[in-house]
C-alpha cells in the first residue's frame, strides 16, 4: 500500500516537473523580453503613429478575414459534420493543408490567385498584392482550418435527433439550422473564430510575401529588427503582445460567459 | 389511415425487409419487439427522416414516401425526450406553432391548454435540464401534441422512467390518444406495456413482422414459437370477471387490481410470484397452496411448475432460494402474488 502510494506520488512529481518545464519554456522568453524592454521604449512605441496604424491594420485585416471566412466556412463545417458524401475525407484533408505547408510557400501560391493578371487580381488595377484585402486573404488562407475544425466539432456535438424532432415539428432544414443547430454550436464556433483571428494577427510568412507595405505589425517587428536591431524591434513586439493578451483575455471571458449560459441550458 | 407497403431498408449491418401494416384512424398500435430489431429505424422512416430503399408509405391512400419530414405532420417522441436544451419549456412546446407561423396569442392559448392537460403549467419558465425524467417526457409530449399531428410516433417513450411515473404516464397516454382521436404507433420491448395500451400489437422480431393481432388474439394464438418465447407465454389464463376486484380462473378466485370485461385473459409474470414453505400474512392478496409438478433449469433462474387445481402456474426462483426451500417434485409450497401482478387484458 505504502509502496503504491509512493509510486503514484513519484509519477505525479515527474509529471509536474515536465509540465513546469514546458510552461517555463513558453513563459520565460516572453518575461525576459518584458524585463529587457524599458517602459519608456514601450511608451514611445505606443506613441509612434506608424506602429499604431500598423497594429490597427493587423487587427482589422484579421477581423475581416475571420468574418468572411465564418460566413463561408460555418456552412461547410455543418455539411462536413452532418453529411456523408464521396470525397468527404479528401475535403477534410484539403482543409488541413494550410496547417502543414510552409507559410511563405502559401504566400507564393496566393500570388496565383491575387497577383496582377491572376484569377482574382485581374479585376483590380495592380492585383490585390500590397493591399489590406490581400493581407486579409493571406491571413484567411493560413488560419481558416482553425475555424472550420472548431465549428465542425461544435456541430458534431449537437445530437442529430434534436434536428430530427424539429423537422417533424414542421421546420425546414434551413430553419432547423438557424433555430437549433447554430445556437447549440455557437460557443464552439465563437471559440473557433477567436482562434482564427489570433492566428491571423500573428501571421508573418504568407503576409510578408503578399504585402510588405502596408506593414502589419509582425512584418514591422521583422523590418525593425533587420534595419535597426533588436532593441527597436523589441518595443513593438512587447506592445503587440500586451494588446493581444489583453484582448484575448477579454474574449476568453466572453466565451466563458457563453459557456456558462450553455451549461445553464444544457 | 397510414399504410406501409413492403418497406425495406439497409443501414450498415442492419437490415429490415418487407414491413407492411396499417394504422387506422384513432388506433393505438404497439410495435413490440426485442431491442435492436430496427423499431427506431422504422419510426424514423415513417417520419420521413430516413428514406426506405424500397416500398412505399401511404397516408389516406396517397403516396408520401418521398414527402419531406416537415410536410407530413407526424410527431416523434423519443425515449430520452430530446428537448431543445437552449430553449425554455414554453419555447420548446411553442416551437412547432411558431414555426408554422401562428401568432403569439394563439400560441399562448394553445400552450396553456396543452400544459394544463399534461400538468406542466408550473414548469413553463424552466430550462429542460432542471426537469425530472417524467416532466421532460410530458414536455416532449406537449411539444408533439400542440401541433395537432395526424400521427403520433412514440419511440420507447416510457422506458427511461421510474415505475410510478411510467404507470401514470401510460394511463394518460391512452386517454390522450382517445380524446384526440389520433393514430399512435408506440414502440416498446415490454409485452406488459403492449397489452396495457395496444388496440393492436405488431410483433417485430429479427427485423421482420411476425404477427399483427389484438392483445387477446396474440396470446391465444401466437404465430410461432419465436413469438411465444418473446412474449413469455407462461401463466396466461382465461378468466371470468366476478366483481369486486375478483376474477375466476375455473373454480379458483384470483384478486386482480383492475378487471374490465365479463371475460378476459389474465397474465401473471413468473418473476412476480413468491414461493414459501409456509403460509404467511402480507399485503399480497393471492396465496395458494400448490404442489410442485416439475422443475426446469433456465439459466440463471429455475422455472418451477406448480399445480393448483387443474391449472399449472410457473414461478421463477434463483438457485439460492431453490436450495433454501428444498424444492423438489411433489413437495408442497405456497405461491403468493399481489393483485397488481395480475394483468388483465
Amino acid at each position: 500500500m505504502l509502496l503504491e502510494k509512493q509510486k503514484i506520488s513519484w509519477f505525479h512529481a515527474s509529471l509536474t516537473l515536465l509540465g513546469s518545464l514546458v510552461l517555463l519554456f513558453i513563459v520565460a522568453p516572453l518575461i525576459s523580453m518584458f524585463l529587457a524592454t524599458p517602459a519608456e521604449d514601450i511608451g514611445s512605441a505606443a506613441a509612434d503613429p506608424e506602429v499604431l496604424s500598423s497594429i490597427a491594420l493587423t487587427f482589422k485585416a484579421a477581423f475581416f478575414a475571420t468574418i468572411v471566412s465564418a460566413l463561408a466556412g460555418v456552412p461547410l463545417a455543418y455539411l462536413l459534420a452532418r453529411k456523408c458524401f464521396p470525397g468527404r475525407s479528401l475535403v477534410l484533408a484539403i482543409i488541413d493543408l494550410p496547417v502543414i505547408i510552409p507559410h511563405s510557400a502559401a504566400g507564393i501560391a496566393l500570388f496565383g490567385l491575387i497577383g496582377r493578371n491572376s484569377l482574382l487580381g485581374r479585376f483590380f488595377d495592380n492585383g490585390l498584392v500590397g493591399t489590406t484585402a490581400g493581407i486579409s486573404i493571406a491571413m484567411a488562407f493560413v488560419s481558416i482550418p482553425f475555424l472550420i475544425n472548431s465549428a465542425r466539432n461544435a456541430f458534431l456535438s449537437v445530437d442529430p435527433r434534436l434536428e430530427n424532432v424539429a423537422r417533424t415539428l414542421g421546420a425546414s432544414p434551413v430553419r432547423v439550422f438557424f433555430t437549433i443547430s447554430l445556437p447549440l454550436a455557437l460557443r464552439g464556433i465563437v471559440s473557433g473564430m477567436i482562434l482564427m483571428w489570433a492566428r491571423g494577427i500573428s501571421e508573418f510568412g504568407a503576409v510578408v510575401i503578399i504585402a510588405y507595405h502596408p506593414m502589419t505589425t509582425p512584418v514591422m517587428v521583422f523590418q525593425r529588427f533587420n534595419d535597426f536591431g533588436l532593441k527597436y524591434a523589441r518595443s513593438v513586439a512587447v506592445l503587440l503582445i500586451v494588446i493581444c493578451v489583453a484582448l484575448f483575455v477579454a474574449l476568453r471571458l466572453f466565451s466563458c460567459r457563453l459557456k456558462q449560459q450553455g451549461d445553464a441550458n444544457a | 389511415m397510414l399504410s406501409l407497403r413492403s418497406i425495406s431498408k439497409k443501414l450498415g449491418t442492419f437490415e429490415m425487409s418487407d414491413i407492411s401494416f396499417d394504422i387506422a384512424p384513432g388506433q393505438y398500435c404497439m410495435l413490440l419487439g426485442p431491442s435492436g430489431v430496427g423499431k427506431t429505424v422504422l419510426i424514423e422512416t415513417i417520419a420521413g427522416l430516413i428514406t426506405p430503399d424500397s416500398g412505399s408509405i401511404l397516408w389516406e391512400q396517397k403516396d408520401i414516401t418521398q414527402a419531406a419530414s416537415e410536410k407530413r405532420n407526424f410527431a416523434v417522441v423519443y425515449q430520452d425526450y430530446c428537448l431543445f436544451p437552449h430553449l425554455s419549456v414554453a419555447d420548446n412546446i411553442g416551437y412547432g406553432p411558431k414555426t408554422g407561423g401562428a401568432d403569439k396569442k394563439t400560441i399562448q392559448t394553445k400552450l396553456r391548454s396543452i400544459a394544463q392537460t399534461l400538468g406542466i403549467t408550473e414548469l413553463l419558465d424552466r430550462k429542460p435540464s432542471t426537469l425530472s425524467g417524467g416532466q421532460q417526457q410530458r414536455t416532449a409530449l406537449a411539444r408533439a401534441l400542440i401541433c395537432e399531428p395526424k400521427l403520433l410516433l412514440l419511440d420507447e417513450p416510457l422506458a427511461a422512467l421510474d415505475t410510478k411515473t411510467r404507470l401514470d404516464l401510460r394511463k394518460q397516454l391512452k386517454q390522450l390518444a382517445k380524446d384526440l382521436n389520433i393514430g399512435v404507433l408506440h414502440v416498446t420491448h415490454d409485452p406488459l406495456e403492449a397489452i396495457a395500451l395496444g388496440d393492436v400489437i405488431v410483433v417485430m422480431i429479427d427485423s421482420k413482422i411476425k404477427q399483427i393481432a389484438t392483445p387477446r388474439e396474440l396470446f391465444r394464438t401466437p404465430s410461432d414459437s419465436q413469438v411465444a418465447d418473446f412474449l413469455g407465454m407462461d401463466n396466461v389464463f382465461k378468466a371470468d370477471f366476478a366483481g369486486d376486484g375478483l376474477v375466476k380462473v375455473g373454480a379458483i378466485d384470483v384478486y386482480a387490481s383492475a378487471a374490465g370485461d365479463a371475460t378476459c385473459n389474465i397474465w401473471i409474470k413468473p418473476e412476480e410470484i413468491l414461493l414459501s414453505s409456509k403460509p404467511f400474512d402480507s399485503s399480497a392478496r393471492n396465496q395458494f397452496e400448490t404442489c410442485v409438478v416439475s422443475v426446469e433449469h433456465k439459466d440463471p433462474l429455475i422455472a418451477v411448475k406448480l399445480g393448483i387445481g387443474d391449472f399449472e402456474l410457473t414461478a421463477f426462483v434463483t438457485y439460492g432460494s431453490f436450495e433454501h426451500l428444498q424444492i423438489e417434485k411433489g413437495s408442497a409450497v405456497y405461491a403468493t402474488f399481489k393483485s397488481s401482478a395480475v394483468h388483465c387484458f
